[in-house]
């Protein structure tokens, strides 16, 4: 069953497009990602998909609805956190909850048993004001406020953007549990290691959609072999390797760089001496897997290939 | 929408107000301080005027001249002059703030002619209150004189002088002009301002995105947020009302629940204008600026609190029309002082009524059920 489908979107803010043609099929009940570095396009299309704005062009529906012409009905159904803390500040955590809890008709204690997991967590603080919580607490509240009236389909924009990795861990495991229960999520995040957790995910840079499919259809999409490579003078290295034939780019991750070459020119172990010929004696390299950044950044890269479904990504 | 959740917007607006100490400071200590800052320092009024005199005190005309300044209320008689020229010197020691001298034979020339010569020297260096005490002692002096002739020679064809009386308002209170401006202006600022403010506040913070994808219907969104600056308004109303009356001594002359009524038709306009005003502001600052420049400004200049809208130019006394406060000063102003009916503030009070209806179905047809 099909929870929310897009059909070719588009949103100009005056001369700059926000979103290009994007199509997009989320089945119920699964977990969607959306990634994307910041400015993307995300927050638009999570603003025309919660009917907060109008697109320029193409339809959609969530749950059925129509996002332009059952928007009124859609409200009642969806539950959307917005990119930032947008809770009231000055009202406690309980006042909060209670006043999201009325405004779509229910009570905090009539669906207790839907938020009772992540509420019982925050439920030591309920007279506290919602400014004065810690990051991962505020985004416990909203989460709960999110999902006080038991929506159908729950919109996460950014929802790990500032918070630290442990409680990042934490959100997902609720996200799980929240999925358990039959909720449709759609999520963004910048963060591609959360984008491994999701069902299926869609790639978004600069309005479009650069590739979708389960995270392991996007892996496996990877036409290329991957080599982790560290050595001592790590920026020198850089240059180094992208002057090396058959290397196809070269990015730096973390403490070492992917090097993504192609296996029908070279391998590691040319790699290796080459690098060693140019007096980088000291490099180490690893073939490795790929993981959804390098698809990202390969992907993001070659902006020719309008889908990616020769690649086996479904478009 | 049910009841309930517009219970709940209410309360939860009324818990901003009164968990924002700046809110609050602004509602209800701003209108106080500003009619006690207007009545106290910024006033032009007569009172208590020191008066120095000049003149031969064993003339019967000129004793009963002396002692008729002595008993008003605004004046007092605090020494008596050898020489006109002594005037000055008492100024500067700040010992008078008027001198009053009678010419010589006084009293023989008011009984043979009618006519007699009273110089009033002022004090010039505050030549505001120096004219209005001149104008005022002249006033109290005139009608000794037309009083004298005809007692005298039993028809007044003395002194053809007029007699300045100002109705309503003897004694040139200030406060009897600025208690309406005022209360114009701080019903104003708080409606319109504050209900702008909160609006945009929860555009900034995102939290109207939260309203907007809810169920609520927008206008309940709206009139939720507007009650609570009602209700502050009611409060400012009835406190600038009672300061007025037992601190400023201002009457209400006319029915007040004709004034209450002009005043729910002006908050009602203001709420409007601020909702108008969140509507084209996307941040706190803009609204602010905008109340600032473009309602408290106008408002102080062109609704005739400063300068009366009479001496302006024909293009700005037309500006001054389409300002609301305007008509409402001119309501209290009618009402509270001279004690006018629905009558004759029927003109005023449909014009502002007719503001109100335009104004408030432009701004809630302006607010949107989406974010652009």
């Amino acid at each position: 069953m099909t929870a929310i489908e897009i059909k070719h979107i588009s949103k100009r803010y005056g001369k700059i497009r926000a979103l290009d043609d994007i199509s997009l099929k989320v089945d119920a009940g699964e977990i969607f990602g959306l990634i994307g570095p910041d400015g993307a396009g995300k927050t638009t299309l999570f603003r025309i998909m919660t009917t907060l704005m109008l697109p320029d062009s193409g339809s959609g529906t969530v749950c059925g609805l129509d996002i332009v012409k059952d928007y009124a009905g859609l409200r009642r159904i969806i539950g959307y956190m917005p990119g930032r803390f947008s809770l009231y500040q000055d009202l406690s955590v309980k006042e909060n909850m209670d006043y999201f809890a009325t405004l779509f008709g229910t009570t905090v204690r009539e669906n207790y048993g839907t938020i009772k997991e992540i509420y019982s967590q925050i439920e030591p603080f309920a007279d506290r004001r919602a400014g004065k919580l810690s990051g991962g607490m505020k985004q416990k509240l909203a989460l709960c406020c999110a999902l006080v009236h038991k929506p159908s389909v729950l919109f996460l924009d950014e929802p790990t953007t500032g918070v630290d990795a442990v409680s990042r861990k934490d959100f997902w495991n609720m996200l799980f549990r929240i999925k358990a229960s039959g909720v449709t999520i759609f999520v963004s995040t910048p963060y591609m290691d959360e984008a491994a957790r999701c069902d299926r995910l869609a790639l978004i840079r600069d309005g479009s959609i650069i590739g979708t499919g389960t995270p392991s259809e996007i892996v496996s999409g990877f036409p290329f072999r991957l080599l982790s490579v560290r050595g001592s003078r790590m920026y020198r290295l850089l240059k180094e390797l992208r002057n090396i034939p058959g290397v196809i780019s070269c990015f730096s991750f973390g403490d070492s760089h992917h090097v993504t070459y192609d296996p029908a020119v070279t391998d590691r172990v040319r790699i290796l001496a080459r690098l060693s010929d140019a007096g980088f004696g000291d490099c180490t390299a690893m073939d490795i897997m790929p993981c959804i950044e390098d698809c990202f950044m390969w992907l993001s890269g070659r902006r020719d290939v309008p889908t990616a479904g020769q690649d086996g990504l479904r478009a | 929408m049910k009841m309930k959740e517009f219970a709940a917007s209410v309360v939860k607006e009324f818990r901003h107000i009164f968990r924002d100490r700046r809110t609050i400071l602004i509602a209800m200590v701003m209108p106080v301080v500003q009619i006690i800052l207007f009545g106290f320092a910024v006033s032009t009024e007569v009172n208590d005027v020191r008066v120095v005199f000049c003149g031969d005190l064993s003339d019967a005309e000129v004793r009963r001249a002396v002692d008729r300044i002595d008993q008003n209320k605004y004046l007092r008689i605090v020494g008596r002059l050898d020489r006109p020229a002594e005037a000055e010197e008492m100024f500067r020691k700040n010992g008078a703030d008027v001198a009053v001298c009678f010419e010589r034979n006084y009293g023989s020339r008011m009984v043979a002619s009618g006519h007699a010569g009273v110089r009033i020297i002022g004090d010039g260096s505050d030549p505001n209150t120096a004219q209005m005490i001149a104008s005022y002692l002249k006033g109290v002096l005139q009608s000794e004189q037309s009083e004298v002739s005809v007692a005298l020679a039993g028809d007044p064809r003395s002194s053809m002088t007029p007699v300045v009386q100002l109705m309503y308002n003897p004694a040139m209170k200030s406060s009897y002009n600025f208690v309406p401006g005022v209360m114009g202006l701080i019903l104003m600022l708080i409606c319109s301002m504050m209900t702008a403010v909160s609006i945009v506040r929860e555009k900034e913070t995102g939290t109207l995105e939260l309203l907007l994808v809810s169920p609520v219907k927008p206008l309940w969104i709206i009139v939720s947020k507007m009650i609570p600056y009602l209700v502050l308004s009611a409060a400012n109303f009835v406190s600038i009302l009672l300061l007025s009356h037992y601190v400023m001594e201002v009457p209400v002359n006319g029915s007040l629940l004709l004034l209450s009524l002009a005043a729910l038709i002006f908050v009602v306009t203001s709420l409007a204008l601020g909702l108008l005003i969140s509507v084209i502001s996307s941040s706190q600052r803009t609204a602010l600026l905008i109340c600032g420049m473009g309602l408290t400004m106008p408002t102080m200049i062109f609704s005739g609190i400063i300068f009366p809208c009479e001496s302006m130019p024909v293009i700005l006394q037309w500006f001054s029309d389409i300002i609301p406060a305007k008509w409402f000063i001119i309501i209290v102003k009618k009402v509270m002082i001279q004690g006018d009916g629905l009558a004759s503030v029927i003109n005023e009070l449909s014009i502002l009524a007719g503001m109100a209806a335009i104004l408030l179905a432009v701004s809630i047809k302006s607010f949107r059920t989406r974010l652009q």
